[in-house]
């Protein structure tokens, strides 16, 4: 595949992000290619979290913050879009402490096909088997889906919000550092998850732990401050000779 | 070496600062107990007044409670029948709820949810006000704008009757409704409400999809506060029911209620009598019904909350 024929999901350019008189993403653009994992990495602050909240708009939520730039997704203008509900549900999100709405935990995950539409019990019933076998819950919790998700302990809470980000199909998947709550375990069999999931959607990855992007990135970017110090192929950031002397320092940990 | 591991384990903080913890733990516990005690002596205070007639032998209390005969000062017939006075106040109660319950619910939600932050403080400020006026002001309005609007628009021959009564108990409640509903929205925790529109939930889906069942207990707390107020409301419904003994048969028509009954007739029984006594009797009845309310809607909360 040469360049030129990877379709690009994401377009962000000169997006900018303020909270209040405070700057917190200064000036960004970068593409997200069609079912690649791109892996974001970086320290605390340095804005990841608030750069996904903008991709799916939950960046409105919060009235202090300030938007500017653009973030096209499939070509269009994510700001400009009339049916943001359906953007929403075209980008899963999952957040780094689990937030499992209070309902059953069959009800969590038909959550976002039924506000969709989708009132078939059968149908239903698939999507919540598919996504739940998905995020390597299925079989702990299979007996007892009419209890409620928020008495899962916090591994089973995030495998729960990620069955749930997957349940309405979305082309693109924002995972904000999942693996906070996950024991190694656990971890590694929703890495390969992700990695089954790489060739048929796009996943935006944030991560603290180097070695995750390391294994499942195909491109990796390195936020820092608010800026972008570097973005390249994985194997590239992760070399003995990236562009960027600072990223060298950060992925092998002398970062001071 | 034991000798410093002792010293180590020793409490560090000053004698008057354990002493001063127990004396406030007690000053508590004793407020605590006292509501208890207050309502039991209350409870015991009424029943005391009541009890000589419930166990005397001119006193039938399936005829108390089902007859709708009411003579209090007949001279040659008195009866002390009930359920005329049940059936009033369970009527203009439930309009009011009818009333009340969708119009408050609503009005907590749209406060809480769907208006702008200059809106919603006006609206709570009215709210406020709304809950601020006293109930003989109520009752007021009801004898003279509410009867004369019910006159001018509808067949009744009077205009204090249950419709009236059950209108100006529903405007009296729902301040009540909107205010505990609105503090039960607000505490289900805003990460509730992104989650659930980041899975694509318009904002109608959310509410009954996640802030409805998360808020349920709160709201039914409401509920019931507004039930419990239109249930205890006397002068209000006195004014505007029109005092009549005897089943309704639509709700123009006019009725007496539980509470207004003795507000009424209490001051002119002699102390003592039978039907001083049968007032206080119809006051432990009032206070069934109450209890019957609050311990139905517990069981429908521990109910839901199993589920
Ligand atoms: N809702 C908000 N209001 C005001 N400031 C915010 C808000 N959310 C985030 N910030 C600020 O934006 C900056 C970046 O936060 P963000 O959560 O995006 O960082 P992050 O890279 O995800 O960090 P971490 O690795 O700790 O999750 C921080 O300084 C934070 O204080
Ligand atoms: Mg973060």
């Amino acid at each position: 595949m040469s360049r030129d024929d990877v379709r690009k999901k994401i377009e962000v350019e000169d997006l900018r992000l303020a909270y209040g008189s405070q700057e917190i993403i200064h000036s960004i653009s970068f593409d997200v290619r069609e079912n690649e994992i791109l892996g974001i990495i970086g320290p605390a602050q340095s804005g990841k979290t608030s750069l996904l909240r903008c991709l799916n708009r939950t960046i409105d939520f919060c009235a202090r913050a300030r938007v500017s730039g653009s973030v096209r997704v499939d070509g269009e203008d994510v700001r400009q879009m009339k049916d943001v509900f359906a953007l929403r549900r075209k980008i899963g999100m999952v957040a780094p402490l689990p937030v499992g709405l209070p309902l059953s935990i069959y009800d969590n995950v038909a959550f976002a096909p039924r506000s969709a539409g989708l009132t078939r019990k059968v149908e239903l019933n698939a999507i919540v088997e598919r996504c739940l076998r998905q995020a390597a819950l299925w079989d702990e919790v299979k007996d007892r889906l009419d209890s409620l998700g928020t008495a899962l302990s916090g591994g089973q809470q995030q495998r729960l919000t990620i069955a749930r980000a997957l349940s309405h199909q979305p082309e693109v998947l924002c995972l904000d550092e999942f693996s906070i709550a996950i024991d190694p375990v656990t971890t590694m069999r929703i890495e390969d998850v992700l990695k089954t999931l790489r060739r048929e959607i796009t996943i935006i990855l944030v991560t603290n732990l180097n070695q995750q992007a390391r294994r499942l990135a195909d491109r990796t970017m390195f936020l820092w401050g608010g800026r972008i110090v570097e973005i390249d192929t994985t194997e590239v950031v992760f070399s003995d000779n990236p562009a960027n002397p600072q990223t060298y320092d950060y992925v092998r940990g002398v970062f001071g | 070496m034991k000798k410093r591991l002792e010293a180590m384990n020793r409490p560090s903080r000053p004698r008057w600062a354990v002493l001063g913890e127990k004396m406030l733990e007690g000053v508590i516990r004793l407020c605590g107990i006292s509501a208890i005690v207050f309502v039991a002596a209350i409870l015991l205070f009424v029943f005391r007044e009541a009890a000589p007639i419930l166990f005397g032998d001119r006193f039938h209390l399936k005829q108390f409670l089902l007859s709708v005969e009411w003579y209090p000062t007949s001279v040659s017939n008195v009866r002390y029948g009930t359920f005329a006075l049940t059936v009033g106040s369970v009527s203009v109660t439930a309009l009011a709820m009818v009333i009340a319950v969708p119009f408050g619910l609503g009005a907590a939600i749209f406060v809480s949810e769907f208006c702008g932050r200059r809106m919603r403080e006006t609206l709570k400020i009215v709210i406020e006000l709304l809950s601020a006026i006293p109930s003989v002001v109520w009752g007021f309005i009801g004898l003279t704008v509410m009867s004369k609007l019910i006159v001018a628009y509808t067949a009744a021959p009077v205009g204090v009757n249950i419709l009236n009564g059950g209108v100006i108990l529903a405007l009296m409640s729902v301040p009540i409704i909107v205010s505990i509903g609105e503090d039960a929205l607000k505490a289900v925790p805003d990460s509730y409400r992104e989650a659930g529109l980041a899975l694509g939930a318009t904002r109608w889906q959310l509410v009954y999809r996640v802030l409805l069942p998360a808020a349920k207990n709160g709201l039914l707390a409401a509920v019931l506060l507004g039930v419990g107020r239109a249930v205890g409301e006397t002068m209000a419904v006195l004014m505007a029911t029109g005092h009549a003994v005897h089943i309704p048969h639509g709700i123009l028509d006019s009725v007496r209620t539980l509470t207004a009954n003795i507000a009424a007739e209490l001051g002119e029984a002699p102390v003592g009598s039978d039907h001083y006594r049968v007032l206080f009797l119809t006051g432990l009845l009032l206070f069934g019904i109450t209890f019957a309310v609050n311990l139905t809607a517990e069981l429908v909360v521990r109910g839901i909350r199993r589920k």
